[in-house]
């Protein structure tokens, strides 16, 4: 099991900026291990949130994105209280969903 | 007066395009592998059904002048167009340069944050890709170093 | 009539450097110094930083106990500010300790851990892994607070000493001591400025930098790995986790840095 995103999600004004750190080894599949062998590609692939339930974001991602990804967008009608639910999928599968209480 | 085939056989290549612009919509897109391992910024538009893009004032793009190690490279795209569909993110000569593809969705600002991986010193595109298909860029040069044995 | 003279040059140098300031373009350490202040916000040491929280209150080990009573110097359970008083010396071991080596005590005696076993433990594996998280946290429990290393027993002094002897030492094959790099100001190595660790500002700089996540390999190091990372390049033989060399050399350093604000955990290359 994956270990947990960090999400920061803060009103300002009637906006809420979200932020999010993920956990993830982001390997692109590019690197070769010690004795010359292609470390396989292991990367999120998609990455949705959403807001008191409703999606507001849904991306692709590839394996140039760094690792522990950092995520910053800002949804443009919200208040203290609100949820921000954070989904990132990856290539082999595995999947982590956060929550974070607008603040 | 067009056959049926006729009209099958195009609106099958305009849903290819459809599809490769990720314009259906609907349920889910697969992910777009093809484009993600597409080995060239030419490429990548290709997979991706798309035209290459044009400067525009109205995309922006936000990266540091120097980036002290490649591994991660902070980058922020937004545009102030309407009618766009997606941003897409890409590092110029990369093995694969398409980083990163965010469809835009009414709620949220068209401006995205994140942290890319850059091999080399080089462009980084911001990229608008509008619903009439067109596609419109603003382009940022990184200088990469790999810095020291410290710090 | 020589002070006006005096006078006039003076003010021609000034005025030719203030010239020279306007036309300057940025510099590249003005270019790094940007990019390091784009990562700050967002530092993936948050995420060490949490799973250190978990650890801290989660039941473990073969006794099955958290560590909430570990003493980390100021009484069993405090967090808050211990980090910027240690190394210090501790009664029950009898020992100066940092801040990783006292968490290895407080797992071996509280939650029944095999310290030998964890000491040989590759940085970044399984217990080591989770001591850099503790580590990474209990650091976060003092940000913004200043350094103040204790030095009132008479083992604080002697690594002190000790410390400052080391610090000096030339060996290896290549002749480095610490201070062949971090013993003057302005010096760099490529793109990476070198903190001068003798200088109150800049000991600060360095030894409050660590805990610390490094973007090039995308880990969390401790000051243990830091030093022993040192002593790699410097040709040194293989610092052991916990050995009085790098105490010695945290606490001559960390004196060194009184009255500084800590910034752990940070970001670096």
């Amino acid at each position: 099991m994956a270990d947990p995103m960090r999400i920061r999600a803060q009103a300002a004004g009637s906006k809420i900026n979200v932020r999010v750190l993920m956990s993830h080894e982001m390997e692109s599949g590019q690197r070769k291990d010690v004795n010359g062998a292609p470390i396989p590609a292991w990367h999120i692939q998609e990455v949705s949130a959403t807001h008191n339930g409703v999606e507001v974001l849904n991306a692709e991602w590839g394996p140039g994105v760094s690792k522990n990804p950092y995520l910053q967008f800002t949804v443009k009608n919200g208040k203290a209280g609100d949820k921000i639910n954070v989904t990132w999928k990856d290539n082999k599968g595995e999947s982590r969903t956060d929550e974070a209480t607008v603040s | 007066m067009q056959t049926r085939r006729e009209v099958l056989k195009r609106s099958g290549v305009v849903a290819a395009l459809l599809l490769g612009a990720g314009l259906l919509p609907g349920a889910a897109l697969a992910y777009q592998k093809n484009a993600f391992e597409a080995k060239s910024f030419e490429d990548a538009f290709k997979a991706l059904g798309l035209p290459m893009p044009v400067e525009s004032a109205e995309v922006m793009l936000t990266a540091p002048d120097i980036a002290e190690n490649g591994a991660v490279v902070p980058m922020t795209m937004a545009s102030s167009l309407s009618g766009v569909k997606k941003m897409l993110l890409l590092v110029e000569k990369n093995p694969s340069p398409l980083i990163a593809q965010f469809m835009v969705n009414a709620a949220v600002d068209i401006q995205y944050q994140t942290r890319a991986k850059m091999g080399e010193s080089c462009d980084v595109y911001a990229v608008a890709v509008m619903a009439d298909g067109k596609t419109f860029f603003a382009r940022k040069e990184v200088k990469v170093t790999l810095g020291g044995c410290g710090g | 009539m020589s002070t006006a003279i005096f006078s006039r040059s003076a003010w021609l140098v000034v005025a030719m450097c203030g010239a020279g300031a306007v036309w300057a373009q940025k510099t590249a350490s003005d270019s790094i110094a940007e990019y390091r202040a784009m990562l700050q916000d967002g530092n993936p040491a948050d995420l060490f930083e949490a799973k250190g929280e978990d650890l801290w209150k989660q039941a473990r080990g073969p006794k099955k106990v958290t560590l909430e009573q570990c003493d980390l110097g100021k009484g069993p359970g405090v967090v808050n500010g211990v980090w910027v008083e240690l190394p210090r010396y501790f009664t029950d071991t009898q020992q100066v300790q940092d801040l990783e080596s006292r968490l290895l005590t407080c797992m071996e005696t509280l939650q029944g851990f095999d310290a030998p076993t964890i000491r040989n433990t590759p940085y970044g594996k399984g217990e080591q892994a989770n001591i850099t998280a503790l580590a990474t946290w209990v650091a976060s429990q003092s940000k913004g607070m200043a350094f103040k290393l204790p030095q009132a027993h008479a083992e604080e002094k002697r690594l002190f000493e000790l410390g400052r002897q080391l610090f000096y030492y030339r060996a290896g094959s290549h002749d480095f001591s610490c201070a062949t790099c971090h013993g003057q100001d302005n010096k760099r190595i490529r793109l990476q400025d070198l903190p001068n660790l003798t200088t109150n500002a800049g000991a600060g700089l360095g030894f409050g930098a660590w805990p610390a996540y490094r973007v090039s390999n995308g880990q969390m190091w401790g000051m243990q790995l830091r030093l022993n990372d040192c002593y790699r390049q410097q040709r040194f033989p293989y610092a052991q986790f916990g050995a009085e060399a790098g105490i010695a050399l945290s606490v001559f350093i960390g004196v060194t840095a009184r009255g500084v604000e800590t910034t752990a955990p940070s970001i670096r290359r």
